[in-house]
Order: C-alpha cells, then structure tokens, then sequence
C-alpha cells in the first residue's frame, strides 16, 4: 500500500456521519481544501483512497475510489492530506503496469519519483498550442487514405458491443510510425472497466511486438471499483504530459473504454443528488470530458507529441448517445465503426461515411503524404457515398431501374469494401500503396466523374480502361 | 485606496464558493478569492451569504480564507489595443499569461485587458475650446495597419475641452482636460465599461444592409444583413466551426470579433495562425489587423467561459460605437449555455427542460438583441453596427433541444448544418430547405441597386427548383428514377448542376473560398441559362441522358474555381459555350 506523506500537515478525524453510494460525509472537520487528498482507514484497517468533492467549513463531502463497502460511521478514520491528487513519475515508468489509482500491479517496485504531478493538469494556452500536422502512417487504409491521424491529434473509436475495435486500436499502436522519423515513441494504455480478456489481448498484441519497454499502463478492470475510473485517465495523461514534454516522447495514449468512465461520473452526479443533464449524466459532463480530452497536443518548442485515442462504445449502437455525441464535439474527428461491414466479414469495419479526421487537411499533400492524396480521398468518398445511396436504393426498386451511373456507383462502392477498407490484421499498407490502391478503384469510373480532382493528377494517375 | 471590505470562505463546490459576511455586497460584483487572489463573480446573495461563481479553477481553496469585495461588477478595458490581441474569456491577453505561467494556464495570473506600458500615437481631432458630448471623437490613434481607433469621450461625460494633447501616451496617461460642468476631468484612452450591460446608442435602424460573405448560399440564399443576427446549428462534423471562420475572413465587416466559447484548444491555435497569415480581400493587408480574439477552450474554468461571450459583444460594441461594421462570430453558444446549466445546477435552482436553468431564453434572447445597427451616440452622426452569427451545438444533431429551439426564437437568420449534407461532403453542409432568412426582403433594395434588379428573382428561381427537386426525390426514392417524365429527369440534372456547382463551395481552395457578388450574380445567369437551354432541348424531344453527357457541364462544374475578376469573360464564353453545345444537340435531332 501506498506510504502516506510525513512532511504534510495531516488531520485524522473519526467523525463520519454519513455513507452513501460512492460518497461519505466527514463532520467536524477544519479548513479542508477543496480537492484534497484524503486517506481513509476501514474498521477493517485496508487502506483507501478518496477525494473532496464539496467542502464547508466543518463538513467535507469526500468521494471513496475504492469503494464504501466496509466503511462505518464509528470506527472509519480519515486523514485529510494536505494536498491535492499527484502521481510519482519517472522514466522508469516505461514498461510498467499501475493499477488504476497509479499503483505498480506487475510486482516491480515503488517510482522512485522524479516529479509529483497533480493530476489535474492544467490547460495548455493556446497560444502556447503547435498546429498538429505531422502525418502518422497507420498502415490502414481507411484511416491513412481517408481519415489521416497526425501527431498531437484526438481521435476516438466509436464502437460498439462485440465490434473490433480492440483489434483496430492494437494495431494502430503497433503499426504507427511517423515517416522518416526515428523519434521516441512509446504507448501509454488506460484501460477503464474493459474486462481481463480485453486487457490481456492488448498486453499480448503489445507484447508480440517485443515493444512492452515502451509501454506504460494503467488497469482499472470491470471488477476493481468503478469510481476509480474517474482517476485513472488523469493519471495516464499526467504520464503522457510527463514522457512528452520532458523527455521529448511521441506519446500515443490509448483510453477504453470512456463509456464506463462517464459511467462513474453518473453514479457520482446521482449520489451527490445533482440536476441530471441528458440521459441522467451530469451538465458538466462536456468540462468534464475536455479536461481530458484537451490534454492532446503539441507544444511550441517542445519535441514531443500527445496523440488521444479514446475508444467510446455506442450503447446500442447510437451515435447520439452522450457519451459519443459530446465526445464527438471535442475530439477532431472520429472513426466510426460498422456493424453492418463486420457483418460482412469486412476488417477493419471503419465506415468512411460518419468517419472523419479535422486535422487531416493540415497533414496531408505534398512534402507529408502526396500531392494528390486530398483529391483521391474526396473522390473516392463522394463515389462512394453515391454507391451507398444507390445501394439503399436498389432494396426498393431493383438493379434494373438503375442508371448506367448509379450502377457504376454501386459497383465502385462494393470493390471499395472489398478491396480498399479490406485489409488483415497485420497488414501495413504504405501510404503509396493506399493512394496507387485508390486511384486503381477510380479508374473504375469515367474520367469526367472525377469533378474533385486535379486534372493534373488525372492526368498523372488516373489508368484509362480500366 | 477605500478600505476593503471581506468576507470568509463559507464553502467550495466545483466553480461555485460561498462566502459569509459579504453583507452589501452587490449582485454581480468582481470578488478575489482565497488566497491567491481568483477572480470571481457574485450571482446570488442570501443574507449576508453570497454565491459566488469563480472564473478560475478552485481546487485547494479552504473555508475560512478572505474574500475581497472590489465594488465593480465584471468590466472590461475599452482602448486602443484591442485589436490583433486574443484574450481569455475575462480579457486577460493569453500571450501574457504565457510571458508570466509558461505553456499551461494557472491559476491567480494577473493580466490587464490593455497594456499599460505601450504608448500611442493620439492625433487629436479637437480644439481647445470645443463643447463635446459623450460618444463624441475627441482623437484617433492608428491602432493597427487597418483600423484607426476613434479616441471617444466616455458615457456620462460632456463639456468643454481645457485642453487637448498630441503626441505618444499610454493608455493611463490624461489625453485631454474637460470643463464638465465646473469640474475639471482627465481622460484617457482607456474606458471601462461592465460586459453585462449593452453599450448605449441613439437609435437602432432597420438592417437594410447586407452583411456579404462570399459565400453564395449565405449571400445568395439566406443573406443576413449588418446588424443582424444568425445562427448555425449543426451536430458535429457538420462544419460549424469551418463555416465561422468562413465569415469571419470574408464577411465585409471592418472588425471582426471571434469568441472561441468552449471550443477545442487546436481550433483557436488554427485560428490563431491563420488569421495573421489570411490576406484580407478588402484592405490588402492580414486580416489580423482588424481582429479581435476571444478563446475559452473547453477545458478552461467554465464560468469564464459564461462570461466570454459578454466580453465579445461588448468590445464588439465599442468598436461600433466608432462607425464601424463589426461582426462577432461566437462559436459556440451550446457551450455557453450549458456552463449557465452547471452554474445553475450547483446554485440548485429548480432546472426547466434538460437541467437548463428557466432564464436560458432570456439570457439568450438579451445576449442577440445587443445586435443591431445603430447611430451612435456624439452630436456627429455616424453609424454603426455589431452582427451576431453564433454556431449552436445541439446534442445528437437534434435541433428539438432547448438552446436551438430558444436560439430560433430571436434570430433572424437560421443557416441550418445538415448531417447528411456533410456525411455526402457537400460543403458548405447547410440545408437548403430548412434554412431561412428574413433578411431577404430588408435588402431586397440594397441588391436591387448594387447587384441587379433580377438577381433576387433568379434566386427566386432556383429555390423553386430545388423545392421541386425535393419533391421529385422522394418519387424517385419510392419507383426510382424512371418513372419520372422526361421533363422531371431533366430538372434533376439542373438541380443537380445548383447542388454541386453553385451551392458547393471549397472553403480551402485558395478561389472558390471567396466568391463576390459580382460573380454570383454571373454564375446564377449561367446556370439559368443552362436551365432554359434544357427546357428548350426536352421540348425538342431530346433525352435527359444526352444532356446529361454534355460536356459543357463540365466546364460548368469548373467555373467557380476562375477568379473573381476573370468571371465576366468567362461567363461569356460560358454562354456562348452552352449556346453551341446545345445548338449542336438540337440540329443532331
């Protein structure tokens, strides 16, 4: 267990009065700050950790993240710290697993610190803000070609129950380079209430790379305590604040899955007797979710990068659910993943259509990517589109009713499934052979079809009867 | 110095802190918080009890700390300056917070609104001698490339100049002696004025004036005039925020104030680089020179972020009352919005629809209606206006919700974002058939005079046909596409050419970004008579799929990205293009 700091200004009080939910109300208390970090002793005599929610000037209103279980109102004792949530942070930290409150689980020893950090964190200035525009190869053709992921980028997965997203976010850590670049890189992997398959997949996907000396992570499983999860991606983002702006680290953070992260939020709002906003989640839950989120980036004179990739699942599949709708309005952009096309067979299922990166503009095109990338993808998307709305169509009156240009449609749609958003688990695409890959599919269509693209790169690429 | 009256920390909640023994304490009024000293704002008083919502973020504060009344409610600093700064949600300039705190925004940073070591060059625009009123110019300072900052005197203060000065000061220093009735008064370049209160003006007018964009399906389509008021909402992904910075470089407004409420931090780092860096059609130099940012990104202290808005308007306001077309661009008023809902939440007021707090349309309803165009207060008549655009972000893309529905409510242009619009690439994504403007007929005469009298018929027209459009669509959907008459396939094609060639419009080509009305109005005759050349073709028994093979409209497709001052050749050969092409099909028969 965690030793407790000596040089503070500690208090311990026994004079709970109240438990509830994830809640407990500390009566008689002095000057306790808000935010503070309290320690709580069970009668039991296991040690917790907990939080201030709402302080008044004898009554402190503290937030268990392990859990009320156990707890009395006579014998629990509480020791208000003096100070506020921080984690020990080292280099050391690489290769590590922390549980979810920042505790080594992998039986290595303590973090002999190096730095403290709150882990709140603080907003970056955007003054102070680098524009994201450094292009990272995935190897995947639908994010590559048509949703580019660039450094200091927040990109979640919208997913689903039983969808690959786990598979899909393994292999973009795996797969990730930046072009050209032999920076260092590392993985920093929050797990929020995933189960232990899930986890170990990802500690095994890490592992058959033999990259796991540069992976850091933070497991908070489906059975550890739910409130937990409200710390646990702060803590990661202080490690990849850490490595990525002191020890100038290309950070890639994976966080899954948020959804059980608002969840705790929820229980919370709904035991301090909070206005619920939508669905019963609490108003803040947008400034909530920012102060996470917003922790991507770069820094003007800084080397390092931190690039998000939240992954959310979609109760029931609905993409107006809180949980991914606010997400969707901080992150840039977001992959959207398919029932339909895992239906098919078809991995990685990303449908293009709602998918989107905000930052793509910036990474692409001559000198990051190539010159004619943005009107490949713009093409291929618009065909695309069309082909899926003829696709709709062709349910309700038949192939015969068709136009000779819907059909076209259609058919570029059903290869562009099959042969672009198509690819193995292990396959790594280049860039070159995305695009080559996408002109292919465009040949498909007349030349005068391709009202998006250049004329010189029409020119250049397109393959005239095909 | 008045000796300061405190108060003791009674509680901490999140933003919200209340304080005891603030007895006299007024509703509104500026308080230091804690030990550090935090901003904050007085929003409800109960005995000698008063709620107070803190602009900065309150982790570590204790009961028992001070708490300092300073008898002013939230104010900003009103002089030159202003302009080419980018300031936090409580005008701290976010450079110099970075000068003091490094990367990160900390807490307790103490920055004025205007620097008060840079001196101006005052040109004085009065005599020693002159009788002056409020609002009227007493000197200008050249505050940017672009903008001369009109010195003016302050509300509440007339009489007759003492003295008048010339030559570099700062904004402290006494610019000018006044004889106000007896008492002799020293002003400066530096006004305040509180946020929450609209700056006042003689009379408002009736917005007559385009506010033109470049951008057709506002300028064309839903037009909103200088002094109006619009609002974008759209789920995301849509383009509401690429849509607003849109208007902001090309809308032909003198000033432009840009509030980044709630926002993505990378969005404001965009626009903070772009913006120096974007050629301003209209004076040639970076359109920076005539901006003013305001950035509270979503993971800054969320009462800033319900104050940013007020310091937008009322700087926006100030700049009007010197005669300038402001426009204000607040991206986004969801935001906005919902720190009211937290803030409300925590002061546990009884929530109307979806925790938002009852006054949510009032609040609202008072922020638009500080739009409008004006004269402006001094004995010289000038006019003025400050046009509002706020982007909503409604959840879900569901425009039911209550911040769309009480947005709807006081705006009167409504530029509806349409997901599906988006998820088919087609920019600008605003739907055509649910947006409105009520505009139209308030300018009518300025377009009938500046661009041509048919233009507004030809607008006319092709909302026809695209209303028609929406009908045939549905058809199609149930029997698909051949089952419609000749003619009714032939009017998909011309739509198809309004959708794709006129309505689309690249934001980042460096060409079809802008595009004048001059070009506009060229580009409507080329695809009426392209229109007119189809009515004419069908009725000679030709078939949709020829017309649809021509290739003129391939040309037609390209015309938008030709410059704006090549257009009227290119809109002759154009012409004379769909002429021949045409001729041609009729004489094959």
């Amino acid at each position: 267990m965690k030793k407790m700091p000596k040089d503070i200004k500690a208090r311990e009080y026994r004079s709970v009065t109240q438990v509830a939910g994830p809640l407990m109300i500390v009566e008689g208390v002095e000057e306790v700050a808000y935010g503070e970090l309290v320690y709580i002793r069970s009668p039991e005599g296991d040690n917790r950790m907990g939080q201030v929610l709402e302080s008044q000037e004898n009554v402190a209103v503290v937030q268990v993240f392990e859990g009320t279980r156990g707890l009395d109102t006579d014998q629990t004792r509480v020791r208000f710290s003096g100070d506020i949530m921080r984690i020990s942070l080292s280099k050391e930290i690489l290769g590590r697993s922390f549980d979810g409150l920042g505790r080594p689980i992998d039986g290595g020893p303590e973090i002999i610190p190096e730095a403290r950090l709150p882990i709140t964190g603080a907003a970056i200035n955007p003054t102070a803000r680098a524009y994201p525009n450094e292009f990272i190869q995935t190897g995947i053709s639908t994010i590559d070609g048509m949703n580019t992921l660039v450094r200091g980028q927040k990109l979640p997965i919208f997913s689903g129950s039983g969808l690959p997203h786990n598979e899909l976010a393994a292999q973009i850590a795996r797969q990730a380079t930046v072009l050209g670049s032999e920076e260092p890189f590392s993985v920093i992997f929050a797990a929020m209430g995933i189960t232990h398959e899930e986890a170990n997949f990802f500690m095994n996907s890490f592992e058959s790379t033999g990259a796991l000396e540069r992976i850091v992570s933070f497991i908070n499983l489906a059975d550890d305590p739910a409130i937990e999860r409200i710390i646990t991606p702060r803590m990661a983002l202080t490690a990849a604040e850490f490595l990525a702006f002191n020890y100038d680290t290309h950070v890639l953070v994976i966080l899954t899955d948020m959804t059980n992260y608002c969840e705790a939020l929820r229980e919370v709002s709904s035991a301090r007797e909070e206005v619920p906003g939508r669905r019963g989640y609490p108003g803040y839950m947008y400034t909530d979710l920012a102060t996470n989120y917003e922790r991507a980036g770069r820094i003007i004179g800084k080397k390092g990068s931190i690039t998000q990739m939240p992954i959310v699942s979609m109760p029931d599949d609905d993409i107006t659910h809180p949980v991914p709708d606010l997400t969707g309005y901080i992150t840039e952009g977001q992959f959207v993943l398919s029932r339909e096309l895992h239906r098919k067979g078809i991995y990685p299922p990303v449908d293009v259509l709602p998918s989107l990166s905000r930052l793509m503009n910036e990474g692409i095109g001559e000198d990051r990517t190539r010159a004619d990338h943005l009107g490949v993808s713009d093409q291929c998307y618009s065909a695309y589109a069309e082909g899926r709305d003829v696709r709709s169509l062709v349910a309700v009156v038949g192939e015969e009713a068709l136009s000779e240009r819907d059909r076209l449609n259609l058919r570029f749609a059903d290869i562009f499934e099959e042969r672009f958003v198509y690819q193995g688990v292990d396959e790594n695409r280049t860039i070159e052979q995305t695009l080559d890959l996408g002109w292919e599919l465009l040949s498909m269509l007349p030349e005068g079809e391709l009202k998006r693209i250049d004329e010189k790169y029409i020119k250049q690429y397109y393959k005239r009867g095909s | 110095m008045v000796d300061q009256k405190t108060g003791e920390i009674k509680s901490i909640a999140g933003p919200l802190v209340i304080a005891k023994d603030m007895r006299g304490c007024e509703m509104y009024e500026v308080v230091r918080v804690g030990r550090e000293g935090l901003m904050g704002e007085t929003i409800k008083l109960i005995g000698d009890l008063a709620y107070i919502q803190v602009y900065e973020d309150t982790t570590g504060l204790r009961p028992g700390e001070d708490v300092i009344r300073t008898g002013a409610p939230v104010s900003v600093e009103l002089g030159p300056g202003i302009i080419t700064n980018f300031y936090d949600g409580i005008q701290r300039p976010l450079l110099g917070i970075k000068d003091q705190a490094g990367d990160y925004i900390t807490r307790g940073i103490n920055v004025p609104g205007l620097d008060p070591e840079r001196k101006w060059d005052f040109i004085p625009t009065v005599k020693n001698g002159d009788e002056v009123v409020e609002g009227d110019i007493i000197g200008e300072v050249q505050e940017s490339k672009v903008i001369v900052h009109k010195i003016m005197v302050p509300p509440g203060v007339h009489g007759r100049v003492l003295e008048i000065k010339s030559g570099s000061f700062t904004v402290d220093e006494a610019i000018a002696i006044i004889d106000a009735g007896g008492e002799r008064r020293e002003l400066t370049m530096k006004q305040r004025w509180p946020v929450r209160i609209g700056r006042h003006f003689k009379e408002k007018l009736d917005p007559e004036v385009p506010l033109l964009t470049g951008q057709r399906i506002y300028d064309t389509f839903f037009p909103i005039a200088k002094g109006g008021t619009a609002a974008i909402p759209g789920g995301f992904g849509t383009g509401k925020t690429v849509s607003q910075h849109q208007l902001a470089k090309w809308a032909d407004s003198q000033v432009v104030v840009y509030v980044g409420c709630g926002e993505r931090g990378n969005e404001m780092t965009e626009v903070l680089l772009t913006f120096p860096d974007l050629d301003d059609p209209s004076t040639g130099e970076k359109l920076m020179e005539r901006s003013a940012l305001i950035a509270n990104t979503s993971n800054m202290p969320v009462a800033a972020r319900e104050a940013s808005i007020y310091t937008g308007v009322t700087i926006a306001e100030y700049y009007r009352d010197m005669g300038y077309d402001v426009a204000l661009m607040a991206d986004s008023t969801s935001r906005w919005a919902e720190a009211l809902r937290e803030i409300s939440g925590r002061l546990e007021e009884m929530p109307g629809e979806e925790g938002f707090p009852a006054y949510l349309g009032t609040r609202l309803a008072d922020f638009y209606e500080r739009a409008g165009r004006v004269v402006t207060l001094g004995r010289e008549k000038r006019f003025g206006s400050v046009s509002i655009i706020g982007a909503v972000s409604p959840p879900g893309g569901d425009f039911s919700e209550p911040v769309a529905q009480n947005t709807l409510r006081v705006v009167t242009a409504f530029w509806a974002l349409d997901t599906n619009l988006a998820d088919r690439r087609h920019f600008p994504a605003i739907n055509w058939l649910t947006s409105y403007s009520l505009y139209l007929d308030f300018v009518k005469a300025w377009y009938d005079k500046n661009i041509d009298k048919e233009f507004q018929a030809l607008r006319g027209e092709m909302m026809a046909l695209l209303e028609k459009e929406a009908e045939l669509q549905e058809i199609v959907q149930l029997v698909g596409q051949d089952a419609l008459p000749e003619s009714d396939r032939a009017l998909l094609e011309v739509t198809r050419v309004i959708r794709e060639d006129y309505l689309q419009q690249h934001a980042y080509h460096e060409i079809d970004s802008y595009c004048s009305k001059e070009k506009q109005y060229l580009m409507l005759k080329i695809i009426t008579r392209f229109y007119q050349e189809v009515k004419k073709a069908i009725d000679a028994g030709i078939v949709t799929s020829r017309i649809t093979a021509m290739k003129v409209k391939d040309e037609i497709a390209r015309m938008k990205y030709t410059p704006n001052p090549d257009f009227p050749k290119r809109h002759e050969e154009l012409i004379r293009s769909i002429e021949r092409e045409f001729e041609a099909l009729r004489n094959q028969g």
